[in-house]
């Protein structure tokens, strides 16, 4: 997620203001943009040191941890939303960290690469593994340990009973609403845990 | 090229209540200052010391050799924490032995060395005193308080006791209180002390003599605490002091370890005070903010209002970063700004005054962002 324009699209479905907790804040381009544009506060996680004095040296506020733990540091519902943008295909614990999200925040907003995008699968069909833009990594050397597509998404959040409150494609900063499955290399969905 | 420090005195005539009840009056603060006040009074920071430091932060003393501050790599013009930006204060706390008013230090009402009768000072008695200091530097408000361990509780303690005071508190490798292992090994130093027949109940000044078998012990003790098991293997092993063959000695120094045990211990003995061993071991051990709401610190820390960098060693089984974490969860708890960084690194406690890139460039960065708010 490093395209400024997807940046932006994500950042959109934050609302202003917001308390924000970033799983895996990377340089922390996205909170303090959030900072700057929307009058957001809050915090960033992440687990490598550069990305930790990358994050101090733009202002952001960061805690370094291995997400794998849990977040038990944080309280139920303290955040107006959790982000966990291209984190997901990093975390052996994927299904744990998203239902410790929902925990977390009023709402959560998870991005990741749609492994479904056509260009995906006809690399398939071919018989190799996609390197793309999107998923610039040999299959040997990937640090997605988890690949998955916007439908399979949409299945694990139902378990987990969250409520998609919207979810779509982005492709080049746009959103992709109809078929994103095909259409889209990244996957976006914004979700609560359901009250019921 | 270092730069000159040198060592100035403050006294204060008037009587500093203590924690205990008790008070002290007609003391000394000793104190460094590197760098220069702004005009609007915005650039101060306040170093706190540990338990063997003083107010020779930075810098070294004119045709002394050796004599480089005890955070020399930290701070200093063009170091992380730039003196060129801001104005540095280091201050020695009281019962210490490097200049402020100690136990070696005579009585204003007996007229006798106070020896043991030296009061029970705390890390909140330090920080008024601090404080008091502060106030006749002319400075109001610190841009940042900054410590590591004893001086990182001093820093905490800052945000807590004079919360309008400080902007920015930067503690590293600290606690927010000491766990019952750590007591224990105070209290080990401290019965080699109290044990020693050269203590004399604290008042062996008059007997002119030093406890220093108590104090060797102790420091031995104390070092292996701030070390790690892997840096310690690392350093010295196995290796025996002199040749391959073993001596069969149960008294003689057999391994390279124990000698240097030995060397950090007698060098210790020249210079520090039995009873300022005793204070800060005491004061570390009394340190506590939760201890007034019932144990919770998130309500302990919501006093606070400074912004925080809090920084822990992985292999630094004193002060572990499980400490560390207890303290950002409080400041978390509390919605205040925070960062946090566990820096993974082989030297133990000694960590945070040593050179691990990572940790220092973190430092110079979060400085470098202080410095931005009044450039």
């Amino acid at each position: 997620m490093t395209e400024k324009v997807n940046m932006q699209a994500i950042a959109a479905l934050v609302p202003t203001g917001s308390r924000v907790l970033d799983l895996g804040c990377g340089d922390g381009a996205l909170l303090d943009y959030l900072q700057r544009e929307r009058a957001c506060s809050g915090y960033g996680i992440e687990i490598d040191d550069a990305n930790v004095l990358a994050c101090a040296r733009r202002g952001v506020n960061v805690i370094q941890l291995n997400l794998e733990e849990g977040l038990a540091m944080f309280a139920d519902h303290s955040f107006d939303v959790v982000l966990q943008i291209d984190t997901l295909p990093h975390l052996r614990n994927a299904e744990t960290m998203l239902r410790e999200t929902a925990r977390v925040g009023r709402t959560g907003i998870v991005a990741f690469p749609n492994f479904a995008h056509w260009p995906n699968r006809v690399s398939v069909l071919c018989g190799r593994m996609p390197v793309t833009r999107r998923l610039p990594y040999q299959w040997y050397d990937t640090p997605n340990i988890r690949v998955g597509t916007y439908a399979d998404f949409a299945i694990l959040a139902q378990k987990n009973q969250l409520r998609i409150l919207d979810s779509f494609g982005l492709q080049d900063g746009q959103s992709v609403r109809f078929l994103p499955n095909i259409r889209a290399s990244t996957a976006v969905f914004h979700f609560q845990r359901d009250a019921g | 090229m270092p730069f000159i420090a040198t060592p100035e005195f403050l006294h204060f005539s008037q009587a500093l209540p203590l924690q205990s009840g008790a008070s002290i009056r007609d003391y000394t603060l000793a104190y460094e200052t590197y760098g220069t006040l702004n005009a609007e009074r915005s650039n101060a920071v306040l170093v706190c010391h540990a338990l063997n430091a003083s107010h020779h932060v930075a810098g070294v003393y004119a045709g002394q050799d050796k004599s480089e501050g005890w955070w020399d790599n930290m701070i200093g013009p063009g170091k992380p924490v730039d003196t060129d930006q801001f104005f540095v204060i280091g201050v020695n706390n009281l019962g210490s032995c490097f200049g402020s008013t100690g136990p070696m230090h005579t009585h204003p009402d007996t007229g006798q060395v106070y020896g043991a009768n030296f009061p029970v000072v705390t890390v909140e008695d330090w920080v008024n005193a601090q404080a008091l200091l502060l106030d006749r530097l002319g400075v109001q408000q610190l841009a940042a308080v900054l410590g590591g361990s004893l001086g990182g509780m001093q820093a905490l303690s800052w945000t807590l006791q004079y919360p309008e005071r400080v902007r920015h508190a930067v503690v590293v490798a600290s606690a927010p209180n000491l766990n019952a292992e750590n007591i224990a090994f105070n209290e080990v130093a401290r019965r080699a002390i109290v044990t020693d027949p050269d203590f004399h109940g604290g008042h062996f000044y008059q007997h002119g003599v030093v406890p220093k078998r108590g104090l060797r012990i102790a420091r031995m003790i104390g070092h292996i605490t701030y070390l790690s098991d892997d840096v310690m293997n690392e350093k010295f092993g196995r290796q025996l002091r002199e040749g391959l063959e073993l001596k069969y000695s149960t008294q003689e120094i057999e391994f390279q370890i124990e000698s240097y045990l030995r060397y950090q211990g007698d060098k210790f003995s020249e210079y520090f005070d039995a009873n300022t061993y005793l204070l800060i071991t005491r004061a570390l051990d009394y340190f506590d903010p939760a201890r007034a709401h019932g144990g919770d610190l998130s309500r302990a820390l919501a006093r606070a209002t400074a912004r925080f960098l809090l920084v822990s060693f992985s292999t630094d089984w004193r002060f572990s970063p499980k400490r560390s974490r207890e303290m950002v969860k409080a400041l978390l708890d509390n919605r205040r700004d925070v960062s946090y960084a566990e820096i993974d690194a082989p030297h133990g406690h000694d960590a945070f005054l040593l050179d691990d890139p990572r940790y220092i460039d973190l430092i110079r960065a979060y400085f470098s962002r202080i410095a931005k708010e009044f450039a």
